[in-house]
């Protein structure tokens, strides 16, 4: 350290390191942003086209029952229930198993339950869609097929293939939440006298709740997008299914199986975007959840 | 006075590691028992055995007697939860449920079975009374009970430990993340509770320890050093290594 008199040792070095740094993690967000906003733009524009241009209103094709293009009939409803309807029940199916399981590695035998189910969870999460739709198509339907009225085909085969497939997402976060949480608030309980039992249900599952719902929330989400698994074993008949074993499309589905037989600027075409942009705006609302049970969460 | 709770060659072992060697001790009945001894001595360790709460970590196992009264606590099959509603802890942090102030007290009493909303009132006023933070809080006991400032949280913990109505009172360094005001308060809680309760009380502040208690145990190196009463403890020692430690010297 001999710095000269006459040169201020105190004077700011690195002053170029620092400032390519800054410039070019900021083109990296900036290309993130621009790219997102076109993606955005892109979608809502073609997808409002339907309304404006092809003179569909937007309430035949929110709750309009009857898809059928070539009459120029656009009711995208029965896709829309379908999705919802599909993922709401893989949640359903798929939350208490997530959760015990959770319990299960954080809980009950931390020892060795994290050991074993965590790499099983992993191998789950990295299955490729079109594995558990084959699985599905060739295990599921025919169980289903043989035990209940119908087809096979349908929400209910649809419904369990996704819940199996956000399983890991549920799981994964609420073991997160789970393993966080302050070992001095379960003493707390236990130094009460509680059983490991009371104090799972009174202490360790009201506190991490928020954070559960989140993967609940998430693993939703993932279910509403998902195309391939789904498009696999639904059946992908355009109506509102009467019941569980009835065949029945989502959003997705139709969309993966019409977009290649579309021509680009057609009122089919562009109905095809208008559910692209629900699924958009659906994204937003589960984010905007999320968003919201963790604010409600740091309190 | 009889002896109400006592140790007899009490080990625990973390793993391969022992960590309390073999101590025998009794706690006096209504009096405050501090334990002192530099970090890592086992005092903390030996005070989480008396309420079996070394059960709940993994790589832990004790042997040797902890009697109350005539009975051996830490024999197999005893139920620790009629146990830990005998003994009472206090963790060194504050750590109130995240439910509201009613809910934290009533918890405890819920759970061995009142269910009636009256009794459950009157044993939650009755615990923050005891915990000298009634007044404090009597007109919000619906709010969340992570809005009290941190001396009012950790009354609050004295206060849901006693509302199971423990005999026993274990308090683990329970001043040592707070300000001077709100430990003096808790040092004169802890005077006020040992009328009615057995006290141990872990702690690192020597004044605390000299100003709080009767019985001082001091630990060294998972072995106990020397115990004796208070006020002879801290002017005349027999042995140089607790004259040294109590003295600041180390530790």
């Amino acid at each position: 350290m001999s710095a000269k008199p006459d040169q201020p040792y105190l004077l700011r070095k690195h002053k170029t390191e620092e400032w390519i740094g800054r410039g070019y993690t900021t083109i990296c967000v900036m290309f993130l942003i621009v790219i997102i906003i076109s993606i955005v733009y892109f979608v809502a524009s073609k997808g409002i086209t339907t309304f404006t241009k092809d003179g569909v209103s937007v309430s035949e094709f929110l709750f309009g029952t009857r898809w059928s293009p070539d009459d120029n009939h656009f009711g995208a409803f029965p896709f829309i229930y379908g999705s919802f309807l599909t993922s709401l029940l893989a949640a359903a199916i798929a939350s208490p198993l997530s959760i015990c399981a959770a319990l299960f590695m954080t809980e009950i035998v931390p020892t060795w339950g994290k050991k074993l189910l965590q790499p099983v969870i992993e191998l789950l999460a990295g299955i490729p869609s079109v594995v558990y739709g084959f699985i599905g198509l060739s295990i599921l339907v025919p169980v289903l097929r043989d035990t209940f009225p119908g087809q096979g085909i349908g929400v209910a085969a649809g419904a369990i293939v996704l819940s199996i497939m956000i399983l890991p997402t549920i799981t994964s976060i609420a073991t997160d939440a789970l393993s966080s949480l302050p070992r001095n608030l379960k003493e707390a309980s236990y130094g009460l006298g509680s059983t490991r039992w009371q104090t799972i249900k009174g202490v360790v599952l009201p506190t991490v709740m928020p954070s559960i719902l989140t993967g609940v929330v998430l693993g939703m989400a993932r279910a509403f997008g998902e195309a391939l698994a789904v498009q696999m074993v639904i059946g992908n008949a355009p109506h509102v299914p009467s019941s569980l074993f009835e065949s029945a499309s989502t959003l997705t589905s139709v969309i993966t199986l019409n977009m290649s037989n579309t021509v680009m600027g057609t009122a089919q075409n562009n109905a095809l975007w208008s559910m692209a942009l629900i699924l958009l705006l659906m994204t937003f609302v589960f984010i905007f959840v999320v968003r919201l049970l963790e604010r409600r969460h740091r309190l | 006075m009889t002896d109400l709770l006592r140790t007899q060659n009490l080990k625990v072992y973390y793993g391969q590691n022992e960590a309390v060697k073999g101590i025998d001790l009794n706690f006096a009945e209504n009096s405050v028992t501090a334990l002192i001894g530099p970090s890592g001595c086992g005092k903390s360790t030996f005070l989480r055995s008396l309420n079996r709460m070394n059960d709940e970590i993994a790589d832990a196992r004790q042997t040797g007697n902890i009697w109350i009264g005539d009975q051996d606590i830490n024999a197999p099959g005893t139920d620790v939860t009629v146990l830990r509603q005998k003994i009472g802890m206090v963790w060194q942090r504050p750590n109130p449920f995240y439910k509201s102030i009613y809910d934290n007290i009533a918890f405890g009493p819920k759970y061995h079975g009142i269910r009636n909303k009256k009794e459950l009132d009157r044993i939650v006023e009755e615990s923050l009374r005891k915990a000298a933070l009634w007044d404090e809080v009597k007109d919000r006991l619906s709010s969340s009970a992570l809005s009290l400032s941190g001396g009012q949280q950790q009354r609050l913990c004295i206060a849901r430990a006693l509302s199971v109505n423990p005999s026993i009172l274990l308090l683990d360094e329970p001043a040592s993340a707070l300000d001077p005001v709100s430990t003096s308060k808790i040092e004169e809680l802890i005077t006020e509770l040992k009328q009615s309760l057995t006290i141990a009380i872990v702690t690192h502040n020597m004044q605390q320890a000299a100003r709080v208690s009767d019985y001082t145990a001091y630990f060294y190196l998972g072995t106990l050093m020397e115990y004796g009463k208070t006020e002879i403890m801290f002017t005349n020692p027999t042995k140089p290594n607790t004259q040294e430690y109590i003295s600041g010297r180390f530790g």
